[in-house]
């Protein structure tokens, strides 16, 4: 059991680093309030695809992560990814029998929760306010999501991660 | 795809809640400690080690490409850079030499007056990450760390002007807050006339604020604005931005007066970090102390 657990978890890895990757990349100042994030997206996947390896521990190191990576109060990114974690575990089920674009609506709506913790925070440490601009992220990571999706389980199906 | 996860749910299941309860909780203590700054500074630099690679890996592509270019650069082209660069070069020269001697005069009359300012400074030339952070924050990472004798609130300047300051050091970067971060003030002064008073970043990578003017002062467009040194973090005298527009809105208690900076905040590659003062004595200090294999957290630390 252990052994075939372990299995594929390079590939996992591999888009999370990919993934924090892009989060940094640098991109012209016109679309890197558009920038989606890409770790939450990748992890919906993972934890949608694989609920038994990739749990609320995961989930909130790579929240961790995140705030070392782009310099945001340590456990601001932990806290939105524990939330989202919490609620794909608990709906994974569901979540995989739908088609595609409610697929899309439901991670929209995770985006947003994710969006307004990483907000709620900010206001409360008195950072300045941002604008509705802050909004769009999660538009992008809805359109973006069917791709993000095909791709992520060719690859788990190519690499026969399970 | 679909049997084998219902049965390992089971296992998993009942303790999910606690778990995220427990991470949650956990989340909100580190994000209490952090805002306060010291405690967490071990836990951040332990992850930022393992978040190093990743900045490595995307700053990479620019590396090799600055890399490329230069060794592709034709004969010709570095013979012209040469000898641009050396006109240059003798040109900075002399005026160097005279310089030097008004350096001397200043200190000269300063102790006349038995004012305290000293007048040299050290720099020490960094390089950015091109990697980009938070869209609404204006930080930078930089290649230069505690072991170089990067402190906290070391400003940083470009051949232009002041770029920002120091907030954070890692073993592997250090990352810095520009002007126009939303969250930055800084003393100034107008260089025309003396006027002082503090200028604020927009969050517009080339516009700071001058919000707490009155209608009535007496400033211009154009006028330059340097760092008035109050506050010691910045030293005194450093270009900082050129006043680009001015409104005086009679119904308003504080005229709206925008800047450019002068520094180029977001086309520069290299910085220049400076020790002014005490700080140069400071640093000799710290680096026999790094040699001598002090532990380094109470270096960080110093005010």
């Amino acid at each position: 059991m252990k052994t075939e657990n372990r299995e594929g978890g390079w590939l996992i890895l591999l888009t999370f680093v990919a993934a924090m990757m892009l989060t940094i990349v640098p991109l012209p100042d016109l679309v890197r309030t558009l920038r989606p994030e890409w770790s939450a997206l990748v992890f919906i996947y993972w934890c949608m695809a694989l609920p038994h390896r990739i749990g609320i521990g995961i989930g909130w190191m790579t929240g961790l992560f995140l705030d070392v990576l782009t310099g945001s109060l340590l456990g601001q990114h932990a806290l939105g990814m524990t939330i989202i974690a919490y609620l794909v575990i608990n709906l994974h089920q569901r979540i995989r029998l739908f088609p595609l674009w409610q697929q899309a609506f439901i991670v929209w709506m995770l985006l947003n929760l994710y969006q307004l913790l990483l907000l709620w925070f900010d206001g409360i440490t008195g950072q300045p306010s941002k604008g509705l601009g802050f909004w769009l992220p999660p538009l992008v990571g809805m359109i973006l999501w069917p791709g993000i999706f095909l791709i992520l389980r060719d690859l788990r199906r190519r690499y026969k991660v399970t | 795809m679909e049997e084998t996860p219902i049965k390992l749910l089971f296992t998993q299941g009942p303790s999910t809640t606690a778990r995220a309860v427990l991470l949650v909780l956990i989340s909100i203590t580190l994000m209490t400690l952090d805002h306060r700054r010291q405690h967490l500074q071990t836990l951040r630099e332990g992850l930022s080690l393992l978040v190093a690679p990743i900045e490595f890996l995307v700053d990479l592509p620019v590396d090799i490409g600055h890399w490329i270019a230069d060794s592709l650069a034709s004969r010709q082209q570095l013979m012209e850079e040469n000898a641009r660069l050396h006109s240059q070069n003798l040109l900075m020269q002399a005026r160097s030499l005279k310089n030097a001697d008004l350096e001397s005069e200043n200190q000269r009359l300063r102790e006349l007056l038995e004012s305290s300012v000293k007048v040299a400074d050290r720099v020490l030339i960094a390089e950015i990450y091109k990697v980009d952070l938070d869209p609404y924050k204006h930080l930078i990472r930089i290649n230069k760390t505690a072991r170089h004798g990067v402190y906290i609130d070391q400003p940083l300047l470009d051949a232009h002007g002041i770029m920002g300051q120091v907030i954070e050091t890692m073993p592997a970067y250090s990352t810095a807050r520009l002007i126009t971060d939303p969250g930055h003030s800084i003393p100034i002064q107008v260089s025309r006339n003396g006027l002082r008073t503090i200028a604020t970043g927009s969050g517009k990578i080339n516009q700071i604020d001058l919000p707490y003017l009155p209608n009535n002062t007496d400033i211009q467009v154009g006028d330059l604005l340097v760092t008035s040194g109050l506050g010691g973090v910045y030293p005194p005298g450093y270009p900082l931005a050129h006043v680009t527009e001015i409104e005086r809105a009679p119904e308003l208690e504080f005229a709206r007066i925008k800047a450019e900076p002068t520094a180029q905040l977001n086309r520069s590659r290299e910085v220049l970090l400076v020790w002014s003062g005490d700080r140069i004595k400071h640093m000799k200090t710290r680096q026999l102390s790094t040699t001598a294999a002090e532990d380094k957290d109470s270096e960080n630390r110093e005010p």
